[in-house]
Order: structure tokens, then C-alpha cells, then sequence
């Protein structure tokens, strides 16, 4: 968590990176808390089975993650009024225990009537992007 | 295999009502590391001007995916669901949903669109409590892949 924004926000405006390990075992959390079991985000022989490199991680999971990025910089969940994304490349996270990392960078990319942000993120793994299209309105303190 | 274009616009009854607890709030959050205490601690919710703890902005999505498999049940939209994958979602917060909330989610079909031998279905979410004050619209995007 980060201090509450103050004024001087502009266009521009670079958000703080933020890296996320992620595990097979967040997989398996995230899968029971929000009811999404698709066996391809915790079953090799299915996730191979339909053609992926192996389990990947739901992508609600990683749209998750790059939000955290953006309310850790906002410091407030709530001021994020707007928020989507493309899901480009699946993550593919390895059984071990060092699993992958989700990077996510964002700038402020306009300021928007009413006191509002858009925010455009760009998330990658291993190097590729994995979203496309990212961007949060957010509403300024 | 095509969508039929007359789906666009196809609307479905609300689901029953979704209540909206404290714990699933905290499971939700912590799975995503979300370790703002407005997830999890009424007092420093109500601190932060909120009636109780609220949810992470992706929350909506436990809610709107069990409202979505209206339209993947639906005999009239022919899925191959094994090729299935999710290709865009959006969220439109009016206000965040927060425990306590008992929400009714109305499904429609927003646009079908058939792209280099792909279906794409894009369906609308609306979430509202039940007395009808909005809380959220959850856009997804599901994109089926055309054989190789």
C-alpha cells in the first residue's frame, strides 16, 4: 500500500512497477475463491490436452493483479471506476516453486474530466506482454 | 460454426439474488494479495467512508460468471466450449460492491461477431441490489476458436 495520491498527477505520470510471483498454488486459491475451475489452470494433462504449453493462469487472475498495481498506486480500491483489458498471452506458470512473475507498468496516459485518470498499463511474463489494451479510469483524491 | 447474428440484443431474466458476504470479500481478496484492509476490516472500511468492507474491483466477476452461464446454457448459442477462451473483460464500477450488497445480475447478449474463423460473443452484465440501484457492469468477451 501507498500514501494517498496527492496533487500533481499529470499526463505522463509513471506508476510505481509492481512484480508478482505467481505459483501454482495461487492458482488453485484463486480458482476456489472465485468459483472459476476450469481444470486448464490447475491439470498439465488437460491444459497440454487443448494445445497450451501447460497450466496457465486464469486470466481474471492476472487482470487481478495489474488492477492491485493500479490501487496500490491510487491507494484506494474504490477510486477505480472503469477497468479493462485483452487477454493477449496466457501466462503459463511451471509445478515448481518459484512459478513465473507477472510485471505490470502503467502511466497516466490523460486526465480526464471530473477529476478522473486513464491509466494505461502494459503487463508482461517472461518478457512477453500478456494484456493488451490495459487501461483503468481512475477517480483522483 | 457461426452465431446466429438475431442473438444481439437477447436479454435474459435476472438471476436469483446474489448476497454478498464478509468472508467471500476476504477469501476473494486474499487469493489476490489484495492486502488493503477495506477488504477485510469493517472499521477502516467505514473509515474509509464505506457502509462495510468492500470488494476488489474484479469481485463482480464471481457474480457475473455464474449469471453468464445463462447464455452458455442457452440451446439457440452453439459454443464449442473446449475451444473456448476468454478474450477481453471490462468493468463499469458506480460504486463498489461492498458486503451486505444482494444483487440481481441481468445478462445480455451485446454482439456477435465471426473474426478469421473465430466466434466472438460478447456478453453485458448488469449488476444492481435488488431495490435496482446499479453497482456494476461486467463486459465479457469470449472468443471461440475455429478449428485448425
Amino acid at each position: 500500500m501507498s500514501a494517498p495520491l496527492t496533487a500533481g498527477v499529470a499526463s505522463g505520470t509513471e506508476l510505481p512497477e509492481q512484480v508478482y510471483r505467481v505459483t501454482r498454488a495461487d492458482l488453485v486459491r484463486y480458482a476456489g475463491a472465485s468459483g472459476d475451475f476450469n481444470p486448464i489452470h490447475w491439470s498439465d494433462r488437460v491444459a497440454t490436452g487443448v494445445g497450451l504449453p501447460g497450466v496457465i493462469a486464469h486470466g481474471m487472475f492476472t487482470m487481478a493483479l495489474a488492477g492491485r498495481a493500479v490501487t496500490a498506486w491510487s491507494g484506494d480500491p474504490a477510486a477505480l471506476v472503469e477497468y479493462q483489458v485483452r487477454f493477449g498471452r496466457p501466462v503459463v506458470v511451471p509445478d515448481d516453486e518459484e512459478g513465473t512473475e507477472v510485471t505490470v507498468r502503467g502511466t497516466v496516459a490523460a486526465l480526464l474530466d471530473d477529476g478522473r485518470a486513464r491509466v494505461d498499463l502494459a503487463v508482461t511474463s517472461g518478457g512477453e506482454k500478456v494484456l493488451s489494451l490495459a487501461r483503468a479510469v481512475v477517480r483522483l483524491p | 460454426m457461426t452465431l446466429d447474428r438475431e442473438l444481439v440484443g437477447r436479454s435474459y431474466p435476472p438471476s436469483p439474488v446474489y448476497e454478498v458476504g464478509r468472508a467471500k470479500i476476504a477469501e476473494f481478496a486474499a487469493a489476490i494479495g489484495a492486502d488493503d484492509p477495506v477488504h477485510r476490516d469493517a472499521v477502516a472500511a467505514r473509515a474509509a467512508g464505506h457502509p462495510d468492507v468492500i470488494a476488489p474491483p474484479t469481485f463482480a466477476i464471481v457474480v457475473t460468471l455464474e449469471a453468464a452461464t445463462a447464455v452458455l446454457t442457452d440451446p439457440d448459442v452453439s459454443l464449442d466450449y473446449s475451444r473456448v477462451v476468454h478474450g477481453e473483460q471490462r468493468f463499469t464500477h458506480h460504486r463498489p460492491i461492498r458486503a451486505g450488497d444482494r444483487l440481481v445480475a441481468t445478462t445480455t447478449i451485446e454482439a456477435v461477431r465471426s473474426v478469421a474463423g473465430n466466434d466472438l460473443l460478447t456478453t453485458r452484465v448488469d449488476l444492481a441490489t435488488e431495490d435496482g440501484e446499479p453497482v456494476c457492469s461486467a463486459t465479457s468477451m469470449l472468443v471461440a476458436r475455429g478449428a485448425a
